[in-house]
């Protein structure tokens, strides 16, 4: 991966290698809507290559891209990080 | 528009360095010598395209062909194989 030794290749198509959550399905969409609005997949990689290498090995995939549509969102003033703390808060009390 | 200043056949070398930011040139090519195979168009900069600027003006990009058994020191395939990477021509010399 990248030049650096890495696991066994996943051959599957993207759509077909394994089935997706509902979430990662919505994290997707947005991904495609935020592209719509100019944040280009640059912008998002950016993000994604600035996590620690250990948070990168731990996340998945669409866990990977949602720390990189947060960040997009927070640096463009889409949203703060208070609003961000408060919603994960409430979700967390659902159970 | 930004002139193209390499032509198929062209030998070039990519720039070996590491600046902070997405940068679309793999490490792992950086500092290695290859041949212009093509120009591939003029695109936005994605390195400014990264910090949420436009990009403008579009860059040359061009297809670099290199020769597998020169990029990894423990190749084993066949020594005429080649690897290409698509490189901004501010990446190349």
């Amino acid at each position: 991966m990248g030049g650096l030794p890495a696991g066994p290749v996943e051959r599957g198509e993207h759509d077909e290698a394994r089935s997706y959550a509902d979430w990662e399905r919505r994290v997707d969409a947005m991904a495609v809507l935020m592209a719509a609005h100019h944040i280009t997949v640059d912008e998002r990689r950016r993000h994604i290559e600035q996590l620690p290498p250990e948070a990168y090995d731990r996340m998945s995939y669409y866990e990977r891209w949602i720390v990189s549509l947060t960040q997009a969102m927070i640096q463009r003033g889409v949203i703060t990080t208070d609003e961000l703390g408060r919603k994960m808060e409430e979700v967390r009390k659902r159970g | 528009m930004v002139e193209a200043r390499f032509q198929p056949g062209d030998r070039v070398t990519v720039r070996n360095t590491a600046p902070l930011g997405h940068i679309r040139t793999p490490f792992y090519i950086r500092g290695h010598s290859g041949t212009i195979e093509r120009l591939c168009g003029r695109f936005p900069n994605p390195e400014e395209l990264a910090q949420m600027r436009d990009g403008l003006p579009a860059l040359p990009l061009y297809r670099v062909r290199f020769l597998q058994r020169e990029v990894w020191p423990d190749y084993r395939g066949s020594a005429d194989d080649v690897l290409e990477v698509e490189i901004f021509q501010h990446w190349l010399e």
